[in-house]
This record gives C-alpha cells, structure tokens and sequence, in this order.
C-alpha cells in the first residue's frame, strides 16, 4: 500500500509541505484530523495532522517539521518517491459549529494543523481572527493562506523582526481580551507549554478554548494507551477521543513529562542516522 | 512397534534453548521436534475409534488421521490434513493451551501423560514449510459473492481462509500496517516468529485472499460504506485492543506502559532492535509487569530480553489462579522472573520528571470465593512498601476496540461495548453482519477466536447461499 508524494516545498529552514496521492482519506478526511505514516520497513509510525486535502485531485497535505531522524528522512524525500504506508484519516473531526468569532491560534508548526479548522470554521459562517507565532519572521509558515481566508490576521514573532513582539499569550491578550473584544471561542495548536499558556490566558478571560494534543502514539487507533492524557481527571486517548479536547481540563504537566520519555533514544537514533549517512554503521 | 510397547513410551520432550542464554535473547524458546522425535511420539497415539481429542479441538482437527501419516513418516501429507480444517498450524500449535483442550481429552492421559498433539501439529506445519513452497489448493468455483473481513487477526484469517475456500472473494482490511492483529503486535518473537506468521498469511493471499493494510473501518470505511462497495456479507473481528488500566495514582508517569504498546513497540516495531529500526522503547534495569496471564508473561520475558536487571512481576492471587498457561508461567520463572505474588500495585512514585521510580505494593491474602470461582484477593491493611522501579507495563487484561461499533447504527452491543453475535452463527443484530473473536467474548485465546471464525464463516457461507446471483 505505498503512497506516492506528488508535491514537495520546502516552507522555511526545517519546516517542509507534502503532497500524497491519497484519495480514499481525501475523500473522508474532515478538519482536526490526522494520518499515521511510516516511510521505509523500519521506521516507525509517525503521526501527522492533516494540513489540507483536496478531494477532487484525490491529494492529502502535511506539513512537518525535520527535527528527528524520521521528519528528516521525511524532508530528503522527491516528488515521484513513495512512502510505505500511510493510514487515515484517524482522530475526532474538530466539533465544528457556528460559534460566532473563534481565534485560531497557530503556534510554529500547530499553524499547519490549524490551517483545514480555520477554514471549516469560516465556512460554518464564522468571524475567523487567526493568530501565528514563531520564534522569527523566517519561521512564519502558511501566511497567504490564512490571509486568504480569515477575516483577521496577526503575526507574532518572539524576537520581534514581524508582527506582535512576543508570544501568543500576550499576543492574544494585548491585543483582544483586554481590549474587550468578543471572542467566543479559542482554538489553539502548538507546542505544549504555548497551549498552557494560552489556556491560562483565556480561563482568566473565560473563554472556551480547544487544544489538539500531539501526544506520542503508536497505532492511533485506541490500541496502545500511549498518547493516554489527563483530561478533568479522567484518562483519556488522544489518539480516539482526541486529539482536541477543552484546554482548561487537560493535565499539561503531565502531557509534557510523557512527551519528553524518549528524548534519549531520540539522540541515540539521530546519533545513528548520522553515522549512517556518513558511511559508518 | 506393538501395542505394549508404543503404550510404555513416555511423552516425548521439546528441546529448547537453556534459559539463561534464551532470557537475553528473541530467538524462539522451544526448537520443535526433529522428524525422529515426531515418528516416535506419533506412536504412542493409540488412534481410538472415537477420539475425544478431536471433540477437544475448537477448530474440529482431525487428529488421529494426522498422527497416523506422521507416524509413516508422511510429514507433508499429516499438514495437509491439519489444514484441511486449521488454516494456521504452525500459529496453533505454538499458541493453543493444548492442556485444556485436545490434550486433556487424549485417553493416554488417564494413565499417564496426553499424546503431544500440539508439538506434533507445530511440527508438521513446520516440515511443510521448510520444503519450500507450500502447496496451495486449488479453487476453481468462483460464487461471485464478495466478504469483507475486519480486522486480520486469528478470527478473520480463520473466516477468511474458510471462505476463499468455498469460492468466495475475501477482502481482509487491517488497520496497522501489517496483517496478523494479536499474532503480530502482542506474541513475541520467541513464543511465535513473524516470519511463520508472515507465512501462513502468504498462503492465504496464494489461495485468492485480499489483504488492505493500514486500512481503519470505521475511520476510511463504515460497516454501511462497505455494503455499498457492493461486499455482501461483512465479519467483524476487530478484537479486544483496548487496553485497561488500574486508575490508580501516579500510572499515567513516564515509563508506564500498557502491555499492548509494550509489546506492539518490541513486537510489531521491532524496537528490540533499536536504533536500527526506528521505534524506541524504555529498556529498563527494574521492570515491573501488572497482571498474571499470558499477555503478562510476554511482557515480562520481553523486559528481560530487552535487559533489565530484575522483573517483578505483580498479580493480586496466588500462582494457582494465575490465568496464564502453566508452560507460560514456568518459563518465565526459569527465565528469572521474580513472582511477587498476593502483590497490588497501589500508587507509582514519580521523580522530578516525571518518571517512575517506584511503585507502592500492598500484600494481599486470599479470601472467599468470587464470582470467577477463583478466592477474591483481600488487602492487608498495613502491609504496603515500595519497589524501586524505572518502568511499569500494565498486563490487567484489555476491553473492546470501538471504532467499528461506533459507527455502525443498528449494532446490537452490550456491558463493555462486546458486539452481540449468536453463539453457533456469529449473527449480528444487522443482516449480513457476522462477528466472532474477542469482540464478542472478551479477551480469550488465539483459538478459541479461530472457533468463532470457523462457525462465522459456515454461517456466511449459508447466508451467501441464499443471496441472489448478481
């Protein structure tokens, strides 16, 4: 059951766009959620949220960032190049509803994953203010296309060189809660400490808030209880009953720590890839 | 050999690799019997007019006839005949509890010990395979009549075999990326190796069966969808793959596992072998594994091949009520895993990282009877201390998958989310529906999914029967 990648760019320095002909998921696949891949016999199975999908041409977009051995082999890959398998479309759809105005809040790569929410939200007939973050302008990813879509668009960078100087919380803050805009719901994507924070932010303000947890997984299908997060108290699998979930109920501390259990093995593996690619084993 | 003589043989020994060397390797436990080995224990099977043995079979193998071509050497022609109604004997006779079933039927029992039918199956299934090309019966009837088999675990592989038989076309869909369910993501390598179960997948593909991996129903497919893909009938054996937990303190810590992702990251990803391949796994130095059956002792011989100083393993009862086969459990002892018996895990110890350290046991003793009919486990108030440990797996057993029950309206489900199915047919609520395995039963054996399989597939046979030509 390979999978053929039709289109390939490279979007900045570590973050790369691919195209798979896909037309089964494209078909099925609704806003909020993801496919699992795996690229040659002995990689492993990495969960990717769906960037866009176009039914028609049969293609499903994602969007990832090269930070381990796997999105790095990912990222090396051509247009015409096949990847083992790719299964999907798995997760809850994001709950989609005439809200009223809903933030969309990407930070760095959670802008992917938020861009098919953004316009799935539009199309119910919402007022959409997107908000992306990076740490600097170059990281900025997916700009035209929310700007094609949303009704409000702002860029935030932490350093400065684009948009808001400073992180999304602030951003958000600054700029409509405090000012007293209504916003009647937050939708937020990204690294987890940006997810806490923005959490924090917004239940000071109550604002309903939906986070997508990227938590580890092996199957997503419920199997394995890896990606099991704590949600009001209560165990649940992002993988099934997520990936979204109301952010002031998730256990963000406990979501970090289990997130960081493989940190070591990451290094050796990459530490491996290397000498792989230099010739050695 | 006359009849005295082949009834004073004693059953004859599997060799197996010694367990020091085995415990820190994934190379299979037991080495199967040599052709002498097999002529010699196939003699003591006294072929009796009415084999109680075969009435021990879920799957109905015709035992004595097997035996006897073992017994005139004709090794190939006895796997035949096992796959005349098993279409997974190298699977079977690694994995089926023979104990409870054929074997403790077998009349050479009474006296003295059961004829070794499960060695004598796996070698069979073995010898065939190592001539090479299996042979492949032919079908030539085509009905013309199309089944969809979900999930491609002991269950549906059974259906699927049964039916490509009687001239259907099958379609197997299985959501990992690779066919087998609990044959290839729980049993570990040196209880069952993938490459017999790759094997016996292989034959069943040679004989006209579609396998879709990486295909989810329920996710790309529902139940309703695939009717309107124009499949006539659809089995459902999706299996128990929803892992439990204890809900208690501190289990959601970092090298904590389920012992599915356990096994399916060493098993399936083959993370034994990491970083050569690519899936990690915590190798701890002091394991503790939750639970006593079967799936508790893979993941306990499975921490010790991947290295761990010392494996504790933890079950509330006593060794008597323990679920696991008694062979399981003797292995794994040999194997250096330490018992902590009348053991409950009561909270797990995080470090500033969030990673275990330790888990608080309490001592249990046993009290009353419960309703399995095993003693119920009662705390001993005061009795609690702490193991010092760097990963948990929690083996307490695992509940119904339910992508495919929530998305198909009309099926009939009960307490646990089981699917409802008949008995004798696999019948569903929903017409043209069929499901049999752990789905239905809750967590069993490989066999006893293969049983429900065997009736499924007779009952959809019947029911294509009656369907109109197309």
């Amino acid at each position: 059951m390979s999978v053929r990648i039709l289109e390939r760019v490279q979007l900045s320095e570590m973050v790369f766009k691919l195209v798979f002909e896909a037309p089964l998921i494209a078909r099925k696949r609704k806003a909020g959620q993801f496919v699992i891949l795996r690229i040659h016999e002995k990689g492993e199975r990495v969960p990717l949220t769906i960037a866009d999908a176009d039914t028609e041409a049969g293609t499903v977009t994602v969007i990832f960032q090269a930070v381990g051995k796997s999105t790095r082999q990912l990222s090396m890959l051509s247009v015409g190049d096949e990847i083992l398998d790719l299964v999907g479309p798995l997760g809850q759809p994001t709950h989609i509803e005439k809200f009223g105005t809903v933030c969309c809040i990407g930070g760095g790569i959670g802008v992917a994953p938020m861009h098919p929410i953004m316009q799935a939200m539009k199309a119910a007939g919402n007022e959409v203010i997107a908000i992306l973050g990076a740490r600097n302008k170059d990281l900025i990813i997916m700009e035209d296309e929310f700007r094609r879509r949303a009704d409000e668009v702002l860029i935030t960078t932490d350093d400065g060189s684009a948009g808001f100087h400073g992180f999304l919380n602030l951003a958000l803050e600054e700029t409509y809660l405090k000012p007293g805009r209504k916003i009647d719901l937050v939708v937020a994507i990204g690294p987890v400490p940006m997810m806490r924070a923005i959490t924090d932010m917004t239940a000071k303000y109550s604002v309903p808030t939906v986070v997508s947890l990227n938590a580890v997984m092996v199957d997503g299908t419920g199997m394995c209880g890896g990606c099991r997060v704590i949600v009001g108290g209560e165990v649940k699998y992002a993988c099934v009953d997520g990936p979204e979930f109301d952010g002031h109920k998730v256990d963000f501390k406990s979501l970090g720590e289990r997130q960081r259990t493989y940190i070591e093995q990451e290094k050796q593996s990459d530490e491996h890839y290397c000498r792989c690619l230099k010739g050695g084993n | 050999m006359d009849m005295k003589e082949r009834m004073q043989l004693p059953r004859t020994a599997m060799p197996e690799q010694e367990p020091k060397v085995r415990a820190r390797n994934f190379d299979e436990v037991p080495l199967g019997y040599t052709p002498e080995m097999a002529l010699i224990e196939a003699q003591r099977c006294i072929q009796c007019k009415q084999p109680a043995c075969v009435q021990g079979c879920p799957v109905g193998v015709n035992i004595p006839a097997f035996i006897a071509l073992v017994a005139e050497g004709k090794f190939v022609e006895a796997a035949m005949k096992v796959k005349e109604t098993n279409a997974l004997p190298a699977v079977c006779g690694r994995v089926c509890p023979q104990e409870e079933q054929c074997e403790s039927k077998c009349v050479r029992g009474l006296k003295a010990e059961a004829v070794a039918i499960g060695r004598l199956e796996r070698f069979v299934a073995d010898f065939e395979r190592s001539q090479g090309e299996v042979a492949c019966p032919e079908c030539t009837l085509k009905t013309g009549k199309r089944v969809a088999v979900v999930g491609s675990g002991p269950a549906g592989l059974t259906v699927a075999g049964d039916l490509i038989q009687r001239g259907h076309s099958v379609t197997v869909f299985e959501a990992l990326h690779k066919a087998g369910g609990v044959l290839v993501y729980g049993i570990p390598e040196f209880r069952l190796p993938k490459a017999i179960v790759e094997a016996e997948i292989n034959y069943l593909e040679r004989m006209g069966v579609e396998v879709r991996t990486s295909s989810v129903v329920g996710r790309i497919f529902t139940v309703d969808e695939l009717f309107e893909e124009g499949f006539d009938a659809v089995f459902l054996g999706t299996g128990a793959g929803l892992p439990s937990f204890m809900n208690i303190p501190g289990e959601n810590l970092s090298g904590i596992y389920s012992a599915n992702e356990y096994l399916t990251r060493s098993n399936l990803m083959k993370a034994y072998r990491f970083p050569e391949y690519d899936t990690p796994i915590v190798r701890g130095r002091n394991v503790a594994v939750v639970g006593g059956g079967n799936v508790a002792m893979d993941a306990a011989r499975t921490a010790l091949r991947l290295g761990a100083d010392n494996v504790y393993l933890i079950y509330r009862r006593s060794q008597a009520e323990m679920p696991a086969r008694s062979e399981e459990v003797h292995h794994a002892e040999e194997e250096g895993v330490q018992f902590k018996l009348l053991h409950n895990p009561v909270e797990y110890l995080g470090d500033e990282r969030g990673q275990v350290k330790a888990v608080i046991c309490r001592r249990m003793e046993l009290g009353e009877p419960d309703a399995s009919g095993r003693c119920r486990p009662v705390e001993v108030a005061g009795s609690d201390y702490e193991i010092a440990i760097d990963t948990a797996v929690i083996a307490i057993g695992s509940g119904a998958n339910p992508l495919v029950q929530g998305t198909t309206p009309g099926l009939e489900t009960r307490r646990g989310n089981y699917i409802v199915a008949d008995e004798t047919t696999g019948q569903t609520s929903r017409k043209g529906v069929f499901a049999g395995g752990d789905i239905v039963t809750g967590a069993a054996t490989v066999i006893l999914a293969m049983g429900a399989g065997r009736k499924a597939a007779q009952a959809i046979d019947a029911y294509l029967a009656e369907l109109p030509d197309k």
